[in-house]
């Protein structure tokens, strides 16, 4: 257990893990849903701290990895388009399009900024009234308040010059759309803590007892995802499926109501694409029609961009848990965090990028 | 960009009809929007993305939340900034 004095306490660390060696009886296989789960397990190694056939497959919650390729080709063209300053996190400028990305667009001459927040794109747009500017606004549940929010004021201040190019994307549907694929292993989930902090636990209860697994709200520091595994395990070999909330500091059952009726009033649910995985009903929030005016997919004319994926990036089996990234033949080879075939090797919280930076030598070594 | 992290905020002030806190993460002050959780007051932790309280946090587990991101170096991955 080399890693465990890395823990935040690591008498506690030993303890749920010792706890969680005791109460296993028999092989699980659980889907850590949150990307920023996905890079503290792998950094900490603890899946390799777990009882042998205890497995975590890693789901598909980075919203990096997930935002289609479709609206990455949208972005570059608004991006390029003169006069045009399109704003970012940092995190979106290396996914690949179909032929570049943000970055390379930017150091061919494009305005493309890195914002921390939303609102400092609404601040760029009042300082730069002349100029349409765009911000990216992706993401889960947890980021979607905050774009909801920038638009709001947008609207609210008159701001026309300011626009978002929107992909949101929800965790229920896709814990749905896991469950219902035939080669589907995750007999448990572990629920992103953030997410539920905006929406509360509401969703949950009818997917754990349609699909019979146990889902437990974790949280995203080492000790947080052990204990959200030890209580799935409880659960697991008791043959219960219920909700829990391991993450009880940051999330309350009724969520956050004045995000969520900012997000009822901005947003209205559609169908969305994720890359790697396909098109999940209902799986998304795009702006509802009193804000429409400020979809940059209306204002600028994109509506022709078409998209096509590397013919050898396997992300989206890696993104069902059906695949290991190191499993995949370009892993580390034609595939690495500084040339990306795929998005789950872009962001850190991706599960390819996460095996890269910390199992790339021991994964060699086997 | 999944990140969440846990700061203190510092003073509250109104701009364009919200109410916007200056807030400490361990060394780093950002402006943070407190539309979100109206209850707020100064000296009380709040959990922060991309500039947005999402929920408030109590004194005890943020600061340990704190503690552990620095050690991880996850609070410069955030911001880009190194705590003073
Ligand atoms: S290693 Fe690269 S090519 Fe292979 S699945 Fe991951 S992102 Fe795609």
């Amino acid at each position: 257990m080399k890693y465990l004095d890395e823990f935040g306490n690591p008498e506690l660390a030993h303890k749920l893990v010792d706890e969680i060696h005791a109460a296993t009886t028999r092989p699980w296989a659980m889907m850590e849903v949150c990307g920023g789960q996905t890079h503290s397990i792998i950094r900490h190694g603890i899946d390799q701290l777990l009882p042998d056939g205890v497995e975590m497959i890693h789901g598909p919650g980075c919203p990096v990895c997930v935002t289609p390729l479709e609206i990455i080709d949208k972005a570059l063209a608004i991006a390029a388009q003169p006069g045009v300053i399109f704003c970012s996190f940092g995190d979106m400028l290396r996914v690949p399009g179909s032929s570049q990305d943000l970055f390379a667009v930017k150091s061919a001459g494009a305005d493309v900024r890195v914002v921390y927040s939303p609102l400092d794109a609404l601040t760029i747009a009042r300082d730069n009234p002349s100029r349409p500017v765009v911000f990216f606004g992706i993401g889960f549940e947890t980021t979607a308040p905050a774009n909801a929010m920038t638009v709001y004021q947008a609207r609210r201040l008159g701001v026309p010059n300011f626009s978002l190019l929107v992909s949101h994307v929800l965790v229920p549907p896709a814990v749905a759309a896991i469950m219902e694929s035939p080669r589907c292993r995750v007999q448990a989930f572990l629920a992103a803590g953030h997410v539920c902090s905006v929406m509360g636990t509401g969703e949950y209860p009818p997917l754990a007892a349609k699909y019979r697994v146990p889902i437990v709200v974790t949280g995203f520091e080492p000790l947080d995802i052990l204990e959200g595994i030890r209580q799935t395990i409880v659960q697991l070999e008791a043959g219960e499926h219920e909700v829990r909330n391991a993450y009880p500091r940051a999330v309350r059952a009724e969520g956050n109501p004045a995000a969520m009726a900012m997000l009822d009033d901005v947003f209205e649910v559609t169908d969305r694409t994720w890359r790697g995985i396909g098109m999940i009903p209902r799986s998304g929030w795009r702006l509802a029609a009193k804000y429409r005016e400020f979809d940059a997919e209306e204002r600028f004319d994109v509506a022709g961009v078409r998209a096509a994926e590397s013919p050898l990036c396997r992300s989206g089996e890696v993104l069902q848990g059906l695949l290991k990234p190191h499993q995949c033949e370009a892993f580390g080879k034609q595939c690495t965090p500084r040339s990306p075939l795929g998005a789950t090797m872009v962001s850190s919280e991706g599960a390819c990028a996460a095996y890269y930076a910390y199992r790339r030598l021991e994964l060699v070594q086997l | 960009m999944c990140l969440a992290v846990p700061g203190r905020i510092l003073s509250i002030a109104e701009a364009d009809g919200v109410p916007m806190a200056d807030v400490d993460f361990g060394g780093v002050r950002k402006s943070v929007c407190l539309q979100y959780v109206p209850d707020a007051s100064v000296g009380e932790y709040v959990v922060v993305h991309v500039g947005f309280a999402i929920q408030l946090l109590d004194e005890r587990s943020a600061q340990e939340t704190l503690a552990n991101f620095e050690k991880m170096g996850l609070i410069e991955e955030e911001f880009g900034e190194v705590p003073r």
